[in-house]
């Protein structure tokens, strides 16, 4: 797009910056809307889990509840307490929200689909998604009330604990692919396994165990049920949100929603091949009779059944407590994970170098 | 063009932010203006071309070092006139302190004027990402003090657990491992008592 900006006279750096600006809106407002649809897809997975209709009255289906809940949300009066720290109050919903989209300049779609084709992809989104944690700390501190404070400090030590094992997982895939490049990432788990036949690190039987750790702590530094003690609502209200309404209130769960599906994205990406079929077979790469890669819509499908997985989950599976979730990070993923970064390396070592030191 | 605007909006912010840790009243807000300078750090590394060390930046100092900083400060009970109380006392320490921070900046500035270091000015173009030539640096010529770094990083960390660890008597822990042995047979008796008899448990 940078070329054809340039085909005007522009110069390469200002049809550079264009094109990014608008790479970035066609990404993040197709963004927000999956957001919407998501919280009504979660809504709706999780009332038939537990036999009841969930929302079925705005629109066809319900299918406009989310717009609907987005509309009553603006119009409301955004309420800043008393006792507050005005400024960083305000900020936090603000920082939650934008951790959530700066993540997607590297998310690949499809091949050389991508805002940001960076050396460093895997890297950015630990960074950026390290970054996460101080909406809900600030949310806390800010709103000077005891439930969000204890909300923060809760959200602090699981973020932290999480990323730990998270690295570790990321590092036994950038073994494996050779790049912290997510496109080469994706691109090396082509025809990985059964001799060529299969795409995906997920089918290594030395990465599927890491993939299912993946799973489950991308669920714990997103806050879902079963880990979501930052705002279990028997103990703390509404953890950080407590305080909040209006559009402040709905930053927070755009931003939340937002990060669940960058986090299905990820599982997609780094263990089940991305835009790859999961099957290597040429068909299935183009869609048939229009000719165009149909590498988005494995993406999106892949993304969906992680998303089904973490609704699932979310209906099915009774809140942690608190040591047993610090046990699990810490006790278990951590030991898990390590030992598994020690024997792929070993593998690797014997399998592409001979052995060899 | 874009790179310069970058540039000096990332300085900017960074030296505003920087002077702000200083003269902001709130312990916690420092600590945020201090990751904010972090951040526009990381923003200025990535300039030069170093994305490695940039993102370093980000992931260590503002993901993990200064979360834990702002958790301790917010947890502090901090009282502004015992702070003030200290400061005379503490005067002189402070005085030494800027003293050799500002002879150090003066002699960088002035050793910075009489030339570059190095002979080529500005760093080589790039031909490999950063971390494949940061890898293979470390892991050949400066192996060892990379591995020995390393250690004592681990002795540290078993240090700080140590120091830290306590064991209580008082607690009765969670054996989860017993939790799931447990079998029907040691954990349900079924008994027909007759009437008027009361349970032996």
């Amino acid at each position: 797009m940078t070329a054809w900006f340039q085909s005007f006279g522009i110069t390469y750096e200002w049809s550079w910056l264009i094109a990014t600006i608008i790479g970035i809106l066609v990404i993040a407002l197709p963004l927000m809307l999956a957001v919407a649809m998501i919280i009504y897809a979660d809504r709706k997975i999780w009332a038939a889990i537990a036999l009841r209709r969930g929302p079925n009255v705005v629109g066809p289906w319900g299918l406009l509840q989310s717009f609907a809940d987005g509309l009553k949300v603006f119009l409301k009066e955004t309420i800043i307490p008393s006792g507050a720290n005005r400024g960083l109050f305000l900020l936090a919903p603000i920082v939650t929200f934008t951790t959530a989209l700066i993540v997607w300049a590297v998310i690949p779609f499809d091949y050389g689909v991508v805002l940001a084709n960076i050396n460093v992809g895997l890297l950015y989104v630990l960074a950026a998604s390290s970054l996460g944690v101080y909406g809900v700390i600030v949310a806390g501190w800010a709103s000077n009330s005891k439930y969000p404070f204890f909300s923060a400090l809760r959200a602090a030590a699981q973020m932290v604990s999480y990323e730990v094992s998270i690295g570790f997982v990321l590092i036994c895939v950038v073994l494996y692919a050779n790049s912290f490049n997510l496109t080469d990432i994706v691109m090396a788990q082509k025809g990985h396994k059964l001799f060529g036949l299969l795409n995906g690190y997920g089918f290594n039987p030395l990465l599927f165990p890491m993939a299912i750790v993946f799973l489950i702590s991308s669920m714990a530094e997103t806050f879902r049920t079963p880990f979501d003690l930052v705002e279990a609502e028997s103990e703390l209200v509404a953890g950080h949100q407590t305080e909040y309404s209006s559009m402040s209130f709905a930053l927070f769960w755009l931003g939340e929603y937002g990060n669940v599906i960058l986090m299905c994205a990820l599982n997609a990406l780094l263990f089940w091949g991305g835009w790859l079929p999961p099957v290597n077979w040429a068909p299935l790469y183009t869609i048939p009779l229009l000719g165009w890669s149909a590498g988005p819509i494995w993406l999106f499908l892949k993304m969906g059944f992680f998303f089904f997985v973490f609704s699932w989950v979310k209906a099915t599976v009774p809140r942690y407590r608190y040591d047993q979730l610090m046990r699990l990070g810490w006790k278990i993923f951590l030991p898990l994970s390590l030992l598994f970064v020690v024997i792929i390396s070993g593998w690797l070592m014997f399998s592409r170098y001979g052995g060899a030191a | 063009m874009i790179a310069l605007l970058s540039f000096y909006l990332f300085a900017t912010v960074m030296l505003a932010s920087a002077v702000c840790v200083i003269f902001s009243r709130n312990p916690v807000h420092s600590v945020l203006w201090l990751i904010l300078a972090f951040f526009n750090a990381a923003g200025l590394m990535l300039l030069v071309g170093a994305e490695f060390i940039a993102m370093l930046l980000v992931i260590v100092y503002v993901g993990a070092v200064a979360v834990l900083f702002l958790f301790v400060v917010m947890m502090l009970d901090i009282d502004f006139a015992e702070l003030r109380s200290g400061f005379s006392r503490n005067l002189p320490f402070g005085i030494i302190i800027a003293i050799i921070l500002f002879a150090e900046m003066f002699f960088a500035v002035r050793a910075w004027q009489a030339g570059p270091v190095l002979s080529a000015a500005s760093a080589p173009e790039a031909t490999q990402p950063n971390i494949v030539a940061l890898g293979q640096v470390l892991y050949s010529r400066f192996l060892y003090p990379f591995e020995i770094a390393g250690l004592i990083l681990l002795v540290a960390m078993i240090g700080a657990i140590v120091l830290t660890h306590r064991s209580r008597g008082d607690v009765r822990g969670q054996k989860i491992s017993k939790q799931v042995d447990r079998r029907p047979e040691d954990a349900i008796k079924l008994e027909n008592p007759t009437v008027g008899e009361g349970m032996k448990l």
